[in-house]
């Protein structure tokens, strides 16, 4: 943290979305704000000192400002990311912030992650489906090291919403699970504990709501802020529906030809 | 008119302790209607890095541990100032609670069977774990445990547990409300009837009724501004709250925790599991200091103990100058990137982000900064608050209190498990018993005064100053006099101070008079609770002329167990502009107060047996509010039964 230089301040230029429903007579606009760079400055610190000197009516989110709770996602220079650990330093001297997009807006910078991801988890149905009750005088269940530590891969994701947002079919399909969805599904495919089959999972993923509507963009890989395999998670769970897609058999004629 | 709704159970919070009471009530049959000021899987809970204690005793470094060594090392930990029947029930309930999780799919590390290699108090070591124990919860070392005892998933333990408790509240329907936090509880002379709620979507007021409410809204670790490692929410909404009712005493406020390694500048947490993994403190010399202060436990003493001896490093000069002042280094190099990036993922993602460092190649600037409160909101074995029926508080917003004057890393994130079910069930048992019958009118009167509270601060004009420099006042003061270590002068002029801004609150005026949930005006309704809480805790402070853990008074440096073996009660009558502190005994004792085997050994015996100390404890707690609990006084208590284990917690004895 030595290198750090402290001289060489810039002014750097933040150029803002306002828009508050409970003031809808006021137009949504950017507003520009300036702020002097400091060291280890980040968009958490730089945007509290904007609401904080400037225009105390700025809406944000945060919470941890720590890169785990998910609250900050926004479009940074028109790039979904979070705020809190953006460095200011990185980027140039006129940064734009959006709210990100495909959520309800609540006003300015924060949106409404939360809901649409409490109902991506109703739909699905993102808890262990358990195989017997919890029972409180047995020792734990074993499970290999190696598979707790694939488990906790794909419980790595916070729900930004950065790759919803970067998503071209979310931000026209509000029922499309999205990347995050098909992780929270890949990481209770890959427990054991979890007692739904591919045949329970095949009507949940395999729709256009699903996995099959994805159309292969992949800017949810590139802007997980965690660093997700997204890419993966796809492959996995369409190689995984196929399967249980040709099991099912059904009428389709080339499914069948593949079965056999 | 505003709606009133009516629910059987509400919880005000939605981290864990909210979270797992919430499913209690739930799976008994209620309904529940939870608030949470931010969606519930953004809780400050899911920032707890390094791990949960429970005496599983699955890995060879924790052979031999079992529930007693459990509340013996948290009792020690507290130094005496835990409610020892709490932290037994605490320690009894642990492993069913991490085996619960288990079930609801957190990805516990297991233990690998065959050679694995560890680091123990800075030498690399090689232990065999058993195939008999193969694919069991593992556990790593952290400070002030006789055992590896910590659970953990990586450095996002925190994280992958309120996941899966958020998966559980789900999949039970419970009516959560994102963006909603309580202004005000409504209660009567007795009874707790529900809260005033405010939506910080819209800013709209409303009022949730209900059989039983609970408060579990986290630490108030901001009274510390940007100085501590709590979440910007972490404000002791509730804590206020029910300090505002007149009639609920928050308990030993002056027990604040400091964590030794706040990230510099930042403040951000880096987990204690860096040093339960083998990481150092070093000086600006390079020197592993805590090796000749604590011989036995190193960097592993309890964190009061290494956060003082760094301070003192620091205050001696050793510290190693930065642009946002002296601080210490943490050394996680010897580790190796392979650790680092497994078992330590999260640690190695914040040096990345906040500083551009890779911790294995570069040491981490560290210095001490406000951690956790162990104060809060009293209540007894059941959360059920003191003074007030139908309120219960559980987590890091009360004061059960199994923490007393410090609290042990990896049990507070045990806690809110623990507590969440044992309180949980006796929230179910008190909102089936209980009716619901109240006047909407008393309801209405609560309502319309958070009106008048948010109009006043609307209508209020003139040049008094913004809310946020009250608030950056109150902390500068908290940081100053009410730090690590603490002095009488220093404390009478942080209450002083205190004081002034405490006025202050009534002068500052908003700049922004923005319709809706104005980001301006929501902080300011919560200013006044803030100061207060900052208040109580200065004034607890200079009361106590002791040193116990975390509270470490210059001036007086021994622990007194003559007259201080007892736990701070802090009421604010409705209408007085100044809170009354009082006094009542910390509870049962079973283990009698001595030694922790680390930090000042200055102490004042006390000169009562414990029998008599006994004798008294349930008639003075009655006498301070405590109301009835479902199970007697000491039904839970394993008396002496840690005859016979290692009377001084050291992990190592065997080797």
């Amino acid at each position: 943290m030595a290198h750090e230089s402290t001289d060489a301040a810039r002014t750097l230029t933040f150029e803002i979305f306002r828009f508050n429903p409970e003031q809808p007579e006021v137009e949504p606009h950017l507003q520009s704000f300036e702020l002097d760079e400091t060291p280890y400055m980040t968009l958490f610190l730089a945007l509290n000192r904007i609401r904080e000197e400037q225009d105390p009516s700025l809406q944000f989110d945060f919470a941890c400002r720590s890169a785990v709770c998910g609250s900050c996602g926004m479009l940074v220079n028109g790039r979904p990311r979070l705020a809190c650990n953006t460095l200011t330093r990185d980027l140039p001297d006129v940064i734009r912030l959006h709210p990100l997009p495909a959520f309800q807006l609540i006003g300015d910078l924060s949106v409404d992650t939360g809901v649409w991801f409490r109902e991506m988890h109703r739909r699905v149905e993102s808890w262990v489906h358990e195989r017997a009750p919890f029972d409180p005088e047995a020792p734990e269940e074993r499970m290999d090291d190696e598979l707790a530590q694939a488990i906790y891969e794909g419980e790595r994701c916070i729900e930004c919403g950065c790759c919803v947002a970067g998503c071209g079919v979310a931000n026209v399909n509000p029922r499309f699970v999205g990347a995050a969805g098909m992780n929270r599904i890949a990481r209770f495919m890959t427990d054991p504990r979890d007692a739904r089959s591919d045949e329970d999972w095949f009507d949940v993923v395999s729709t256009e709501d699903g996995v099959f509507g994805c159309v292969g963009l992949m800017a949810c890989h590139d802007v997980c802020p965690k660093g997700l395999p997204l890419l993966e998670v796809y492959a996995y769970l369409r190689r995984r529906m196929l399967g249980a897609g040709l099991s099912r058999g059904g009428s389709n004629e080339l499914l069948q030809i593949e079965a056999a | 008119m505003e709606k009133l709704h009516a629910t059987d159970v509400l919880v005000i919070g939605g981290g864990l302790a909210g979270e797992r009471c919430a499913i209690e009530a739930a799976a008994a049959g209620l309904d529940v209607v939870l608030l949470s000021v931010v969606p519930p899987r953004r809780s400050h809970s899911c920032a707890a890095q390094g791990g949960m204690q429970a005496a599983l005793g699955n890995c060879v470094k924790a052979e031999g541990d079992d529930p007693t060594l459990h509340f013996l090392d948290t009792v020690r930990g507290s130094d005496w100032g835990a409610d020892q029947e709490v932290a037994r029930i605490f320690a009894d309930e642990a492993p069913v609670a991490v085996r619960e999780l288990a079930h609801w799919g957190v990805p516990w590390t297991r233990v690998r069977p065959g050679r694995n290699t560890y680091f123990v108090k800075g030498e690399k070591v090689e232990i065999e774990e058993s195939e008999a124990n193969a694919g069991l919860i593992m556990h790593r070392n952290f400070g002030g445990t006789a055992k590896w005892r910590a659970c953990y998933a990586s450095a996002g333990t925190g994280h992958a547990v309120l996941y899966a408790v958020d998966g559980e509240v789900v999949r039970l329907g419970i009516d959560v409300r994102e963006r909603v936090e309580a202004t005000a509880l409504i209660h009567d002379a007795g009874r707790c009837w529900g809260a005033v709620t405010r939506c910080l979507r819209t800013g709209r007021l409303g009022a949730v009724l209900a059989r039983a409410t609970v408060v579990a809204t986290g630490g108030h670790g901001r009274i510390y501004g940007q100085h501590t490692t709590n979440a910007i929410i972490n404000e002791g909404t509730g804590t206020a709250l029910a300090l505002d009712t007149g009639r609920v005493p928050l308990g030993n406020m002056e027990a604040v925790q400091f964590h030794p390694t706040g990230l510099v500048p930042s403040g951000i947490l880096v987990t204690e599991g860096c040093r339960g993994d083998g990481g150092h403190l070093l000086n600006r010399a390079g020197q592993r200091f805590m090796v000749e202060l604590e011989p036995e436990k190193q960097e592993l003493a309890s964190r009061d103990v290494v956060s003082r001896h760094m301070m003192q490093q620091i205050l001696d000069g050793h510290g190693v100058d930065s642009p946002f002042g002296p601080h210490l280094w943490l050394d996680l190099c010897h580790l190796g990137a392979r650790h680092l990036q497994t078992k330590l993922r999260e640690v190695s993602e914040i040096c990345r982000d906040f500083l551009g460092i890779d911790p294995a190649d570069e040491k981490i600037p560290v210095r001490p900064i406000q951690h956790y409160s162990m104060g809060g909101v009293r209540v007894n074995k059941d959360g059920q608050a003191y003074g007030l029926a139908g309120l219960f508080a559980v987590g890091e917003a009360s004061c059960w209190d199994m923490h007393g004057f410090n609290r042990l890393g990896g049990n507070s994130l045990a806690e809110t498990i623990v507590a969440g079910r044992v309180v949980g069930r006796r929230v179910a048992e008190y909102a089936l018993a209980e009716s619901l019958e109240v006047e909407t009118a008393l309801a209405g009167r609560f309502l319309s005064a958070e009106h008048k509270r948010v109009q006043g601060w609307l209508d209020r004009t003139g040049g008094g100053p913004s809310v946020y420099d009250v608030r950056d006042a109150i902390a500068e003061t908290m940081v100053r006099r009410v730090g690590v270590f603490r002095s009488g002068p220093e404390l009478e002029r942080a209450v002083e101070e205190l004081r002034q801004q405490l006025d202050r609150v009534e002068r500052a005026a908003l700049r922004s008079k923005a319709p809706g949930m104005n980001p301006e005006l929501s902080f300011a309704l919560r200013l006044r609770g803030m100061a207060r809480l900052a208040y109580v805790t200065a004034l607890g402070a200079l009361a106590r002329t002791e040193s116990r853990g975390a509270h470490c008074r210059t001036d007086h440096p021994a622990r007194d167990d003559v007259n201080w073996l007892n736990r701070t009660l802090a009421h604010w009558p409705e209408g007085a502009s100044e809170p009354v502190l009082s006094y009542e005994p910390v509870g049962l004792l079973d283990l009698p107060p001595g030694d922790r085997g680390y930090g000042l050994s200055e102490r004042i015996d006390m000169e009562t047996s414990l029998e008599s100390y006994n004798a008294g404890v349930e008639a003075a707690q009655r006498a301070a509010g405590s109301l009835p609990t479902a199970e007697p006084m000491g039904s839970r208590m394993r008396w002496r039964a840690w005859e016979g284990a290692p009377e001084r917690p050291t992990p190592d004895r065997s080797e």
